[in-house]
């Protein structure tokens, strides 16, 4: 056996570029994959339960005085004598291809339907979860920052009001007094009947679809409609957040890097904001995401007395019906929401997070 | 020798539900640029006394003291805004384990440069400067990719020269080092507090070293207090520690073990012997 030093070369180091790169990619195919076999666990569990739950879609077509060729031939129609784990597949062939099925109630294809609903929804709750970040948030770090202080205990006393009033108590009373009385927002409904259907629906989004086609009327129009309930939703989403965020605050500010800053001269203000504040962002973004999908799904209460035709609304109605379709429809799109949602925040905790890369 | 920290009669006191507890009992001291270590168990208050100095005790906690003058500046009278400007650039703290006293979630070179221009307006590049000499004053290899690190990062030794830099960034004339070595490796004690030892001297700072270790403080300071429940009771050159007359020095003294020595059993402290706990 030779001594001699082996003459091979090294194998050649991979550049630091090519392996961050490397990385990113697997990352994001792991990120595809997730997602995609959560959505796919998703689709099989609400189908299952959609099916052995005791409601007879078949029924809910012919109506219960129909003759039993009728029922029948409804059923074979419906695909309903096939196997179970057939027409699993029929449906998972349909979802990913954009076909949800027919709605019973409405006589339109359900993604139709949810594609005139949900953006209702979606513009209400994103108003609102703006309002309680934007409120509930400063509103914590105050509390927190100044506890047992009247200004602290103002901000509990008004958080606890948010999580105890009913919501549709607070929305008659909201209507009754600033659109009855007051005259200041508009009344139930996305906008003034004269206003509707003017701007042809790009995004469903009124606010947007205005501004797209040039129509600052009707955008005012609608902002007046949206701000009464979106802030009855705001108030509650401020209040949870606002909570969370004091007793998030209140454990930073016990924590010793916060005396760090104090032993360094930094003023007051930076330590909260800075040394206490920037670490709880992540804890922070949990919340806000699982309250924001949670009014996603649809306030069923506020979307009533608001006249709302939102995806709350819309499921109810169809369970109610019996309209399968429409509520595995609507579940699935719920349920997709859900799945973006915490995607975001899972991207968001490793760009606010260190510790988290 | 003019006195650089004067502390007369100091108490420190909590409100609890049996009424007020008194932590810190009165105490005296007078510290002139010189390394003064305070020593003494758990709950003795010698934390409390170094973080009265810089006034960090919050509502509800109470401090009193009949004197608290620092270079001639009375640290009682002074409001919060004035305290601001007194911590970090002329007292500061080195505290105890660097896991806990990082910001998480900013870079090593971020929070030492925070401590610096809070009070030096300085350009950026000055800045980054001092913080690489600074790095490097506290015996770190390769500054520049130490100061892009996250504290999660760096080893607990790394940490405390980390924190250690930063509180000597905006050059203090005082420092208290709070058990800055307790959460540390034995081996990488006495390494850090070479380094304070070191910056200390040759800028000819103040020192106050806070240890419940009674060898280590003897080793490194010129002067010592011993603690018990929140009073001095002995006060003495680190040389004469074995001159010591207190029944708890005494104690101490003598439950430390020796290299190849003959006792079969260290003895217990016999607590009865003075007043304190």
């Amino acid at each position: 056996m030779s001594l001699e030093p082996q003459l091979t070369a090294p194998p050649a180091p991979i550049s630091p570029n090519k392996r961050i790169w490397g990385r990113r990619a697997s990352a994001v195919a792991g990120f595809v994959a997730t997602v995609f076999l959560t959505f796919l666990g998703l689709l099989a569990i609400t189908f299952f339960i959609g099916r052995v739950i005791p409601i007879d879609p078949v029924l809910a077509v012919v109506g219960d005085r129909a003759t039993n060729a009728v029922y029948e031939a409804a059923r074979v129609q419906m695909g309903l004598d096939k196997p179970l784990v057939v027409q699993f597949f029929h449906y998972v062939v349909g979802v990913f291809t954009g076909d949800l099925g027919q709605s019973v109630s409405t006589g339109r294809s359900v993604a139709e339907d949810i594609s005139r609903f949900f953006p209702a929804t979606l513009e209400m709750a994103t108003i609102g979860i703006i309002i309680g970040v934007v409120i509930g948030v400063p509103l914590g770090v105050i509390a927190a920052s100044g506890q047992g202080s009247w200004v602290d205990q103002i901000i509990r006393v008004v958080g606890l009001l948010g999580y105890s009033m009913p919501a549709f108590w607070l929305g008659l009373v909201g209507l009754a007094l600033f659109y009855a009385r007051l005259r200041w927002v508009g009344g139930p409904g996305r906008l003034d009947i004269f206003y509707d259907g003017l701007v042809s629906p790009v995004t469903g989004l009124i606010l947007i679809d205005s501004l797209l086609a040039g129509e600052f009327d009707i955008f005012w129009n609608a902002i007046n409609h949206l701000i009464l309930p979106a802030s009855v939703l705001g108030f509650f989403s401020l209040a949870y957040i606002a909570r969370m965020t004091r007793s998030f605050m209140l454990d930073q500010l016990n924590q010793e890097f916060v005396t760090t800053a104090r032993v360094k001269g930094v003023p007051e203000r930076v330590v909260i904001w800075r040394h206490a504040f920037n670490p709880i962002r992540v804890q922070l973004i949990t919340v806000i995401g699982l309250s924001y999908a949670g009014l996603l799904e649809g306030s069923v209460m506020i979307e009533t007395v608001f006249s709302w035709p939102g995806i709350g609304n819309y499921l109810t109605t169809a369970l109610l019906n019996a309209d399968m379709n429409a509520v595995l429809g609507s579940t699935l799109v719920i349920g997709a929401v859900f799945i973006f949602i915490n995607k975001i925040s899972d991207v968001l905790y490793r760009v606010l997070d260190p510790r988290a890369r | 020798m003019s006195a650089l920290l004067s502390v007369e009669n100091l108490r420190v006191s909590f409100p609890t539900h049996r009424g007020r507890v008194e932590v810190v009992k009165g105490v005296s001291f007078e510290l002139g640029r010189e390394r003064l270590g305070i020593v003494g168990e758990s709950g003795s208050g010698k934390s409390m006394t170094g973080r009265s100095i810089l006034k960090l005790i919050h509502k509800p906690g109470l401090v009193t003291a009949d004197r608290m003058e620092f270079d001639g500046v009375d640290l009682r009278s002074q409001s919060e805004k004035q305290m601001r400007a007194i911590r970090g650039a002329r007292i500061s703290m080195v505290m105890q384990d660097p896991k806990f006293s990082l910001n998480p979630v900013m870079t090593v070179g971020e929070q030492i440069a925070e401590a610096l221009v809070t009070h030096e307006k300085l350009p950026r590049r000055e800045v980054n400067e001092r913080i690489l000499a600074m790095l490097e004053a506290v015996r770190i290899n390769d500054p520049t990719r130490v100061a892009g690190l996250y504290p999660h990062e760096v080893s607990g030794g790394m940490g405390q020269r980390v924190m250690i830099a930063m509180m000597l960034i905006p050059s203090p004339e005082l420092l208290i080092a709070d058990e800055p070595t307790s959460a540390l490796d034995v081996s990488v004690q006495a390494q850090v507090l070479d380094i304070i030892d070191d910056l200390v001297t040759t800028k000819g700072m103040g020192l106050i070293l806070i240890s419940h270790d009674l060898n280590l403080v003897s080793r490194y300071c010129d002067r010592i207090l011993v603690m018990n429940s929140g009073v001095v009771v002995e006060e003495c050159a680190a040389g004469q520690l074995e001159r010591a007359t207190h029944p708890y020095t005494r104690g101490l003294l003598a439950a430390m073990p020796v290299l190849n020595e003959q006792r079969e059993e260290l003895p217990v402290l016999d607590r009865t012997q003075w007043a304190g706990t």
